[in-house]
């Protein structure tokens, strides 16, 4: 088990240098350079001024050195600063927006778990009855559907037809409900899917059989007998459940105007702004990373079958 | 989907079944109940076409999806007007009888831009799966099947690349080619064929330690020619299924790009940057960004059906 931790957390390394060098890579070699003018048509800077402006970020040295001097700092939570916001670095603007997307992210993904799961239930519970059909249409459409696409009609009916939400922002409790909701229903989908299909393999388990034969009422049987074998399963997508969440905010936060990481992701993109592109995959690597670690463990724990 | 979902392996086991089939199991095919009647031999195939034919969502998306088809081949006749057509005078009209669907903020008509935007759609769903497959099948067959040190290399670049959030890494690579449906392509191909080429592996690592395998080389058939000839025509239909899948996940891909503006090059009309440039202005003009995002949901929608009935048609075990 000890060793397994170690091993895991080792392979960390070698995954995280890898994301950071195809960033890297494709960031240089990407035409266009931060040296540029920001306004279209605007004449260049002079020769000089883009020289001493390269040795200033050091952009003006080969680029396994530029590669190594930003691994070297990056290790100390330092990435310079930002192209973009020239006085601001990128760690203080991390600062700033992490917390904000970490928070909705978490309660989207609170949200996911407890809908999916209560979905999955009932669904699984009153098999090809209502409940099984809202359920199962409900994942379909969180699963198929696009989040901005969800978004677009969340709006026109939360916001317009029945006007109870603004349509963006962050300023009050209210302005969170819409952007969750809308980063909750793909991975809620998912693990309403999932939670059906291995309750109701669960379900017909023989020791089910057993606690309804031992006179056990509908209650117990389903949550103390069933539910904690059909969990096991369901755990495992947690992983790719971040992940989710994670991309999925670029275009919910960018659609609601929330001030968080991944509406600032897309702005940096078109900016050019390489240390807070660099910053950005490298906090959702490390993010999604750890939380894939942590899923693999919580696994094997309530497995007790699995070892390592 | 676009989101990081499961393999699509184990995801097939999962997938939601009642609503296409609300015992929960398939009658048994109509030949093997055989009641009084001949029994017929029917291959896989045509007893899959039968499963699917039967399976009325799926029928409903596959119309749905040959109905789009169509539209995008005959975009230029359908089209009332140029999608580049604008008319200053009416801008961001609602829908009247002269514009069915409205016009846009340069007055150009809605309609004739949705329907050239299925095109676009189309041809990113179905030709990012052709390079999908062309660049993951080879590559998690040779892994599969020459094992040893090239799987192993082959195995950790699938994994490095399965980590990295796949969304993430196609804004990557369309920030530094640029917009363009070509370069949609290639961001599309290069990140996605990790998928296939795992299931391909897995496929082949299973098959070739079947006997018939083993037969074939006994009699002296060639390496490449045992892979082509008869393990890959064994592993077909998982990936069928992945393909399946795969197209709509490719136009979620597309849709999402251009909603960020990193997708389509403006002039051309793709339904996803319809949605991202709409949704800035959707208090006062909803149709913008109404009609396309209703596009989208159906395209997915239908795809997903058709995808679910394929899988439970190909393989009636996986459900």
């Amino acid at each position: 088990m000890f060793q397994y931790i170690v091993s895991r957390a080792l392979w960390l390394v070698p995954t995280l240098l890898a994301m950071a060098l195809v960033t890297f890579l494709v960031m240089h070699a990407t035409p266009g350079s931060p040296l540029d003018p920001i306004a279209e048509g605007a004449n260049p800077l002079s020769p000089e001024a883009q020289k001493a402006l390269a040795a200033y970020y050091g952009l003006d040295k080969p680029l396994w050195q530029q590669f190594a001097i930003f691994i070297g700092k990056a290790v100390h939570g330092d990435f310079g600063y930002s192209f973009v916001y020239k006085t601001r670095t990128v760690a203080e603007i991390l600062r700033e927006t992490f917390p904000v997307s970490l928070f909705l992210g978490s309660m989207a993904l609170v949200l996911a778990v407890v809908g999916g799961l209560t979905l999955g239930i009932l669904a699984a519970v009153h098999q090809n009855r209502g409940w099984d059909y809202v359920s199962v249409s409900l994942a379909t459409v969180g699963v198929a559907v696009p989040n901005f696409v969800l978004a677009v009609f969340l709006i026109i009916l939360f916001s317009f037809i029945l006007p109870l939400f603004r349509t963006g922002g962050w300023d009050s409790p209210s302005d969170w409900v819409l952007p969750t909701v809308t980063l909750a229903l793909a991975p809620m989908g998912i693990i309403a899917r999932f939670t059906r299909a291995s309750m109701l393999e669960v379900i017909r388990a023989d020791y089910t059989l057993t606690a309804r034969a031992k006179g056990l009422s509908e209650m117990p049987v389903i949550f103390k007998h069933a539910l904690k074998n059909a969990l096991i399963p369901v755990v495992t997508l947690l992983g790719p459940l971040f992940a989710a969440v994670g991309t999925g905010s670029f275009f919910v936060e960018s659609i609601f105007r929330v001030p968080g990481m991944g509406r600032f992701f897309v702005l940096s993109m078109t900016g050019r702004d390489y240390p807070m592109i660099m910053a950005v995959v490298l906090t959702y690597g490390v993010f999604l990373a750890i939380m894939n670690l942590v899923v693999d463990l919580t696994y094997g724990f309530l497995d007790p079958r699995i070892r390592y | 989907m676009a989101f990081s979902t499961p393999e699509s392996g184990t995801e097939a086991v999962a997938g939601p079944r009642a609503l296409a089939d609300p015992d929960g199991m398939r009658a048994p095919s109509p030949v093997a109940l055989g009641s009084g009647v001949a029994v017929r031999s029917s291959s896989l195939w045509s007893d899959a076409y039968r499963r699917l034919i039967r399976n009325r969502l799926a029928m409903a998306g596959g119309v749905i999806i040959v109905l789009l088809c169509l539209i995008a081949i005959f975009a230029d006749v359908l089209a009332p007007l140029p999608y580049t057509k604008t008319n200053f005078g009416r801008l961001n009209e609602l829908p009247s009888r002269t514009y069915p669907l409205g016009t846009d903020a340069l007055g150009r008509d809605l309609l004739s831009r949705m329907i050239y935007g299925a095109r676009v759609s189309m041809l990113v769903g179905l030709g990012a799966q052709l390079i999908i497959v062309a660049i993951g099948v080879p590559i998690g067959a040779l892994s599969g099947y020459v094992g040893g040190r090239v799987d192993v290399f082959l195995t950790r670049v699938i994994d490095v690349m399965y980590a990295f959030p796949r969304l993430l890494f196609v804004i990557l690579i369309m920030s530094m080619l640029g917009a363009g449906l070509m370069n949609i392509f290639i961001a599309i191909g290069l990140t996605g064929w990790v998928g296939i080429a795992r299931q391909t592996r897995a496929q082949v690592m299973t098959i070739k330690e079947k006997e018939f395998v083993d037969a074939a080389r006994g009699l002296g058939v060639r390496s490449f020619r045992l892979l082509r000839r008869h393990i890959l025509p064994n592993a077909l239909t998982p990936l069928v299924v992945a393909v399946t899948f795969g197209i709509p996940e490719a136009i979620f891909t597309e849709a999402a790009l251009s909603f960020i503006g990193v997708g389509i090059n403006p002039p051309t009309p793709s339904w996803g940057q319809m949605v991202g440039e709409g949704q800035q202005f959707i208090r006062s003009y909803w149709h913008l960004c109404v009609f396309p995002a209703i596009a989208i949901a159906v395209t997915m929608l239908s795809f997903t059906f058709f995808g679910d009935g394929v899988r439970d048609a190909l393989d009636p075990k996986m459900k």
